[in-house]
């Protein structure tokens, strides 16, 4: 469906075009399962980041809030990239592995269950 | 020779429809540019029925009557120190929640109503909505007028103006309004008049004013009281126009339809913040908001979308999913304002207690297992001197603009995401509702300003939050924002009350 406008025509630029954001692209990441976090993450990050850098150094400061984030056997945690299972490659960039623009990156620790085990 | 009064029929009929008359040098199409491109078929004007019998001389004379009583009680009211029956400085934080995100509302009414009031080819309803402007401009100056006594004794009520423009949860109320302003009159009437006044209205208007009434506040309570014919009329224009349109023409239908489906859930998230008042920010609760729920949507709602069946309007589209929702709502909103109450301007803070019990009482199938948990880990991080504030932003709805924090409904513990591209896009939902609105005009909001992103645009002043925080939004940091624990407001009020 689109929009029913008094303009012919009507047309209009997305207002979070990836050329807006000054070199970055937006990423949301996501804890499954640990809602003490009310909502996922939005980062603005340099498409070249490793996702090494993303997992190690960007992700902590707001994760590690939560007592288990630093119990999380990554080898074991499973990812999400835009509702598809992904297995990430920690050396490459973000972009060559095709997390895009506004992509949304979940994981899941099964093994780690949340404050009182209640998903918290 | 003429009567020198005339009779109050002759009145009226000279100052409302006789105001109209005939385009001898002017097309009326081009007299009224905005009356078709929104499809709606109109055959005959003069079939609108007038829902107040008013006229303007009348209107100044009964409005004026009113507002001399109700400037008495403000006065009353500041010169007794009436913050200081207010059941706690807590309660305050939902007046703050009142002026900075609907006090503004009224505001954008009164100008939609004064753009749509032009816009109409009958007298009629221009009329009607020319009254309801005015109605509008006057309840945003009363509104401030009730709550700037506050201003006075309390923190974050200074900039509201400016903090409606910008602050990041603000937009939430904002947007739902541009975007009924951006529409057509006849969507607007639809979407403000009828989704908002008539179907939703009771739902913020009474828990406001009983939670003021219950609350001790006397000037936020009196407003209401004041306001409450006019809203008795709003609420009539909402019902005389869905009536028009559905009676005018049947192709009218499936269009009306489709706004109701929009402006309903629309108002739902908008809602959402009047749930978290409800259950979590009055200290002297009126009733829960799934009780609130039950009796103004489920059964009130019922019965007037019974009565239109006859036109072959059905209840709104994802009715069934707010039934689940209702018990949900309010613990996800105000949990996203514990996690986010450093970039707030009111303060959050732990449910006592007693109100714990509260909750779990008012939610049997839902507190203790989902929600309870979340307090109980704020409680004991708080206890250890670790209050925690989310450290990143976080992901927000392309049409609601509210954070990603509501879940599925058959999976609570789960975030539900939808998505939809568009024209090489990615664009996040928090639910099917939000992604059906975009999805039916995605041209309107692949243009939402996402305080998120803005901020990333770096459109919001300087590049750490602090400084969005103190120099974009104007938040004075340490008194508005955090948790009351440790605030001045806090620390005054209990001074005031003479306890430690």
């Amino acid at each position: 469906m689109s929009v029913r406008a008094i303009t012919p025509d009507y047309k209009v630029q997305a207002r979070d075009r990836v050329e807006n954001f000054h070199g970055n692209q937006i990423v949301y990441v996501a804890w499954d399962r640990h809602l003490m976090f009310c909502a996922p993450f939005a980062y603005a990050l340099p498409p070249t980041m490793t996702f090494a850098e993303l997992r190690d150094q960007v992700m902590p400061e707001a994760f590690g809030l939560h007592e288990e984030f630093s119990k999380i056997n990554w080898e074991k945690a499973t990812w999400l990239l835009d509702n598809q299972p992904f297995t990430p490659d920690l050396n490459q960039s973000l972009h060559a592995q095709g997390v895009g623009h506004k992509s949304v990156l979940r994981f899941q620790t099964p093994e780690l269950t949340g404050f009182q085990g209640k998903a918290v | 020779m003429s009567a020198k009064k005339l009779n109050l029929k002759d009145k009226y009929r000279l100052l409302t429809r006789d105001l109209d008359w005939e385009y001898s040098y002017v097309d009326r199409k081009k007299a009224f540019p905005y009356e078709e491109f929104e499809g709606i078929k109109i055959t005959d004007w003069s079939k609108w029925e007038d829902p107040f019998r008013l006229t303007m001389d009348a209107y100044w004379k009964y409005q004026a009557e009113k507002e001399k009583k109700l400037y008495a009680i403000f006065d009353a009211f500041a010169q007794n120190n009436g913050h200081l029956n207010v059941t706690d400085a807590r309660y305050v934080n939902a007046i703050k929640i009142f002026l900075t995100g609907v006090s503004p509302l009224e505001y954008q009414a009164y100008q939609g109503y004064a753009h749509v009031g032009r816009q109409f080819g009958g007298a009629g309803a221009r009329v009607a909505c020319q009254m309801q402007s005015i109605d509008e401009l006057r309840h945003v100056q009363t509104q401030i007028h009730a709550m700037s006594h506050y201003n006075k004794y309390f923190d974050g009520f200074q900039d509201w103006t400016h903090m409606h423009d910008r602050v990041w949860y603000l937009s939430v109320p904002k947007s739902f309004f541009d975007d009924a302003r951006s529409a057509g009159p006849f969507e607007f009437l639809i979407a403000i008049s009828f989704s908002f006044e008539y179907v939703l209205t009771n739902l913020l208007f009474v828990p406001f004013m009983s939670g003021a009434a219950h609350n001790g506040d006397m000037a936020t309570c009196t407003f209401g009281f004041s306001a409450q014919s006019d809203e008795a009329r709003h609420m009539t224009l909402g019902l005389e126009i869905i009536k028009f349109l559905l009676e005018q023409h049947e192709d009218n239908v499936p269009i009306v339809q489709k706004w109701i489906d929009k402006w309903f859930w629309r108002g739902t998230r908008l809602l959402s913040i009047v749930a978290m008042m409800m259950d979590y920010m009055l200290p002297n609760k009126v009733m829960s908001w799934k009780e609130a729920w039950e009796v103004y949507f489920e059964e009130a709602g019922g019965a007037l979308f019974k009565d239109l069946a006859r036109y072959g309007i059905r209840m709104p589209k994802f009715v069934e999913v707010t039934e689940k929702e209702k018990e949900h709502v309010s613990h996800q909103a105000w949990w996203i304002f514990y996690n986010y109450g450093h970039a707030a301007g009111f303060h959050t803070w732990i449910p006592s207690d007693e109100e714990l019990d509260w909750l779990s009482e008012k939610y049997p199938d839902t507190f203790d297992k989902y929600y309870r948990p979340r307090w109980e880990l704020a409680k004991k991080m708080e206890a250890e001197g670790k209050r925690f504030y989310s450290q990143a932003l976080p992901q927000l709805c392309t049409t609601c603009q509210i954070p990603m924090g509501f879940t599925k409904m058959d999976d609570p513990t789960q975030i539900a995401y939808r998505s939809s591209d568009y024209e090489g896009e990615k664009y996040h939902f928090c639910s099917d509702g939000c992604k059906h609105i975009f999805d039916e005009e995605p041209e309107k909001y692949v243009q939402s300003w996402l305080p998120v992103h803005q901020i990333y645009q770096g459109n919001c002043g300087g590049a750490s939050v602090e400084e969005v925080l103190r120099d974009y939004y104007k938040l004075n940091l340490g008194a508005d924002n955090l948790d009351i624990k440790g605030s001045p407001d806090e620390q005054r009020w209990k001074e005031w009350k003479g306890v430690a």
